[in-house]
Order: C-alpha cells, then structure tokens, then sequence
C-alpha cells in the first residue's frame, strides 16, 4: 500500500493537469479526469486508511458496554462480514425492519456496545476537524464484499415494499426548484456544468455502475464517503430538507438503487470526483 | 356466534389483510407519510418543503407523464401565476444577467439567508460559446436571440418562461423562478437581455 503523501502528491498533479485540460479541450468532462487519476495510482485506493480504521473499530472493545461489533449480525450471522453488503438492505427479524448497512450499524453499535443512537446520528459524517466511526466501520464492510455480485432479494414482502416506496421516492418533487432525484438521474447522456449525471431509473448499467462504486474516497473532500452521505448531498441539491440519518425514506430509496444495481459485481470502495 | 369463532375470524380477517397485495394508492400514502415523518430543518431548508403544491404531487404521481386533461389544466393555472413588469418592459442589463446565469448559488441547507439565489442556467444550458462547463438537462440557448428574434412578442415569451416554466410544460425539468420567488423581477429582465440583446455573449 502506498503513503498518503504519495496519494496527495499524485492528487496535486492530477488537479493542475485538469485545469489546464479545461481550457484546453472542451468536452473533458469530471469523469475523464477521474479516470486520469485512477490510471495514476492504478494499485490503490486512499479509502484502504478508512477500511484499516474501519476493521480496527470493528474488532475492538468498544462503548458503555465495552464489547466489539464481532456479534453483530449483518443478515448472513453473527460477526459475518464477507459477502454481506451485497445483499443489503435486507429484513431483520430482530428489528422487524429493512435496514441498509448504515442503520444496521447504528442497531449493533447501540443494542450491542451501549452507545445512544443520538450521539451516532448527531455527526454520522467525517468532517475535517473529525473522522467518523460508523463511516469508517461502514468502508471495511463493503470492502469485503467486493468483487461479489449485487444480489439484494426482493422476496420479503418489506423488503418489496421498501423498494416501491424508494422508487416513489426517487420520483417525489418538491421544494423551490420543484426537483426530484428524477430531474438529475433519469435521463442517459445528460450532466450538470461538468459532472456526468447516472440515469438511475432507466438504464441498468448506469445505475449499476453508480450503485457499485460508493462508499468512495471523494478526492474533492480528502475523504471517505458512504452511500448515506451520497443521498445527503443529493438532497440538499435538490433544494430538500435534511434526510434524517439511516431514516426509513433514506433506507426505502437505498434499496430501489441496490436492487436496481442486482447482478453486477460490487466494486466498492470506489474512487470519485 | 360465540368468542371463540370471533376470535378465529378476526385474526384471519387482520391476517388476510397483512399479506394482501398492497397497492398502488396505499404505496403513494405511505410514501408521503414516510417522507413528512423522515426529513428535518436544516438552515434555511425547512421539513416544510416536502409538502406538495397541487403541481408537484401530479408530477410524481404521474412520474411526469399527465394525462392530457390534466396537464393542459395544470398548464393554465400556472400561467394564470405569471406576473408581467408592471412597466412593460422586458430587457434588462446582460451583463447582469450573464452573473446570474453562471451563479448555481442558493436555496441549499448551505446557502445562508443574506445569499442572493442565482439563476443556475448553466447548470443545465449552453448558453454563451466561452463558457464550455455547461450542463445539458435543458436545450442549448446558443444564438437564441439570433434564430428566435428579438421582438416584444419573444421578449415577452422567454420572462414567462423564466417566470414559471410549468406554464408551458407542466412536469419540465425547469423551476419556476418567478413563480416560487427565487429570482427578481429586474434579475429577470436581466436574463431576457442575455437571451436576446444582439450585444449579449449568446448571441455573438
Ligand atoms: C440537481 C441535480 C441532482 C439531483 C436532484 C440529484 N442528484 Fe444525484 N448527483 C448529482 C450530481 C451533479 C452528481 C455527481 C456528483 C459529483 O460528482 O459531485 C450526482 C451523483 C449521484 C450518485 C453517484 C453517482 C456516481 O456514479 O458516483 C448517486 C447514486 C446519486 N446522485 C443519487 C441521487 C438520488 C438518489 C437523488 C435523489 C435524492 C439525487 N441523486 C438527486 C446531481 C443531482
Ligand atoms: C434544472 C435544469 C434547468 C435550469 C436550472 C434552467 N433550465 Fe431552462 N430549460 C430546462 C429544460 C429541461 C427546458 C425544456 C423545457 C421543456 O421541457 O418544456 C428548458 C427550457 C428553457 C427555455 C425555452 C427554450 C426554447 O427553445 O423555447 C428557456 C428560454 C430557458 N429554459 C431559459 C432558462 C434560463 C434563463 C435559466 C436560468 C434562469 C434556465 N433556463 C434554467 C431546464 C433548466
């Protein structure tokens, strides 16, 4: 694995190249840059930090009730981490709820290690001034599902249900711009100023490719993000309120995007813009 | 009848109940619980804002292809919202109108109060050929006043445009600025003279 001045030192170049392509030509949108960057440290991933983090908090002892999150059960058994993002979200008996990787977490961390689910959900996301535990301990299990085809099961009846409320979700205008994820995601070939634009509706490759790369190291922000930040900013693009951390709206369109996404390999954590 | 039976016939009825199929308005009413039970305020983006004005709820349900009744009503009563300067005039500064096009500032849980909301046209039109980051949700507007004109009558149609898109196409991917008060009358103006001023970057 490589340093994180390596990493930063190969981020420099790449940025200063880009903005010299900007005037240059006029169609090397984000996502060719992305790519050139990508070539550059083709072995690695800055996210590796924050899956190393991530395993660490998993196996240690931890909160009022000082145990380690090896109990908790992620759909495929107790302390089962391989294999077990590509198929969430799924029902949970014990919870009576279909939960996505993040609310699972917040249930094992709190039933399980004692912490209040107020002092997760008050700052889920890494900021610069602080990193973010059930961020990092969400970057280690999708790591070890990568490689694994998406095969998120729709047979539970909730499971179902949560899949058709996301799907509404997705297409729910609102706001004063009277958007809705459909506005930005439902058209292929489109992109705001620069950025490509997934179409997540219609177009299976599209949304697989999406769904299958987050979490991801944002390199705009120096950091690791989970899909729960990925819906976060979308919405506050589209001019919404703030989703409530691992809610059940946040978790309904969670599993319209992951179904959407079955079949293809899960290649997370990814690289982005 | 006595309890027993009862009994046994309420739980097969509550049972019957829990596996059937649910269905489609059930799921639209559940969706708009969900939706005002999860979200929050944050800044200036209050949890009021997922309530839905009669448009924006026909829109989803519809996922943006209305019946042809229906949209042609929706149609007319947004125009009817459509407020012409007092005035009657329609071209402002391009210049002006230029920084407000370019500008994808406001109305985000980000943006603070005093931050005056940009037009955002930009973000999803080529407009002027310099400017090479635009987004293609929307047609492109290059030489728009030099194909469409630059009379009373076209001035007249792209402010209504600007003011509320929905007036002329109900479920368009276009906000309407005037409309929900996100642009000015004058930044409207402002964005007339960009489209259609001979002197203005779009056009040249
Ligand atoms: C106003 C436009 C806009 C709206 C509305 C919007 N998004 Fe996005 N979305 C973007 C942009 C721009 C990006 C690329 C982000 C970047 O590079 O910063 C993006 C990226 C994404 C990605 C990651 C794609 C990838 O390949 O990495 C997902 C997933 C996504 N959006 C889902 C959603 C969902 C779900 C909603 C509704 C809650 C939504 N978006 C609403 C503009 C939007
Ligand atoms: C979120 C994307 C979006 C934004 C932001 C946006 N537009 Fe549009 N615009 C569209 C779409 C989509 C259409 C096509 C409308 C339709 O479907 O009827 C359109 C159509 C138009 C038209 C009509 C074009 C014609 O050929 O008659 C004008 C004029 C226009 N936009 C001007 C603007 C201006 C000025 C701004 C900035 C204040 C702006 N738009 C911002 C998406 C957008």
């Amino acid at each position: 694995m490589r340093t994180k001045q390596t990493y930063k030192a190969l981020l420099l170049l790449v940025l200063s190249a880009s903005f010299s392509a900007v005037a240059a030509e006029a169609t090397v949108t984000d996502s060719d840059r992305i790519e050139q960057y990508r070539e550059m440290i083709s072995d690695g991933n800055p996210a590796e930090f924050d899956e190393m983090r991530g395993e660490e908090l998993w196996k240690k002892a931890a909160g009022p009730n000082k145990v380690s999150l090896e109990q908790c059960d992620l759909g495929k058994g107790a302390g089962v981490v391989k294999g077990a993002y590509s198929e969430m979200p799924r029902f949970f008996k014990d919870t009576n709820k279909v939960q996505d990787l993040e609310s699972r977490l917040l249930t094992c961390m709190t039933t399980l290690q004692g912490f209040t689910e107020d002092e997760i959900t008050a700052k889920p996301f890494a900021s610069d001034k602080k990193q973010s535990d059930i961020s990092s301990l969400t970057t280690y299990v999708v790591g070890q599902s990568k490689g694994i085809k998406m095969a998120v099961s729709t047979k539970h009846p909730k499971v179902k249900e949560a899949y058709e409320i996301g799907k509404r979700i997705f297409n729910y205008r609102a706001g004063p711009y009277d958007f809705a994820c459909s506005t930005c995601h439902a058209t292929t070939g489109v992109r705001i100023r620069m950025q490509d634009l997934p179409n997540l509706s219609h177009n299976k490759k599209d949304a697989q490719s999406a769904y299958t790369t987050w979490p991801a190291y944002r390199v705009s922000q120096g950091q690791t993000r989970s899909f729960q930040w990925r819906l976060n900013d979308c919405f506050r693009q589209q001019r919404f309120p703030e989703p409530k951390f691992a809610s059940e709206a946040t978790v309904a369109l969670t599993t319209f995007l992951a179904v959407s996404a079955n079949g293809a390999e899960f290649a997370g954590p990814g690289l982005k813009r | 009848m006595n309890a027993k039976l009862m009994m046994s016939m309420t739980v097969t009825a509550a049972l019957a109940l829990a596996m059937a199929p649910v269905q489609a308005a059930d799921l639209d009413a559940k969706t708009a619980e969900i939706v005002k039970r999860d979200f929050r305020d944050k800044g200036i983006a209050k949890a009021t804002r997922v309530n839905q004005d009669e448009l924006q709820a026909a829109c989803s349900k519809y996922v943006d292809k209305l019946p042809p009744k229906l949209k042609a009503k929706l149609e007319a009563k947004e125009a009817e919202t459509i407020k012409f300067p007092a005035d009657g005039k329609f071209m402002g500064d391009w210049k002006a109108g230029e920084k407000l096009a370019q500008s994808g500032k406001g109305m985000t849980w980000s943006d603070k109060p005093e931050d005056v909301p940009g037009g955002n046209c930009y973000n999803c039109h080529q407009l002027s050929s310099k400017e090479i980051a635009y987004g293609t949700i929307g047609p492109s507007l290059l030489n728009f006043g030099k194909v469409r004109g630059n009379g009373e009558d076209i001035q007249r149609y792209v402010y209504a445009r600007i003011y509320n898109a929905k007036a002329s196409n109900a479920c368009a991917n276009m906000p309407r600025f005037g409309h929900m008060g996100i642009l000015t009358e004058a930044q409207m103006k402002d964005l007339v003279a960009l489209l259609l001023d001979p002197e203005s970057p779009v056009n040249k």
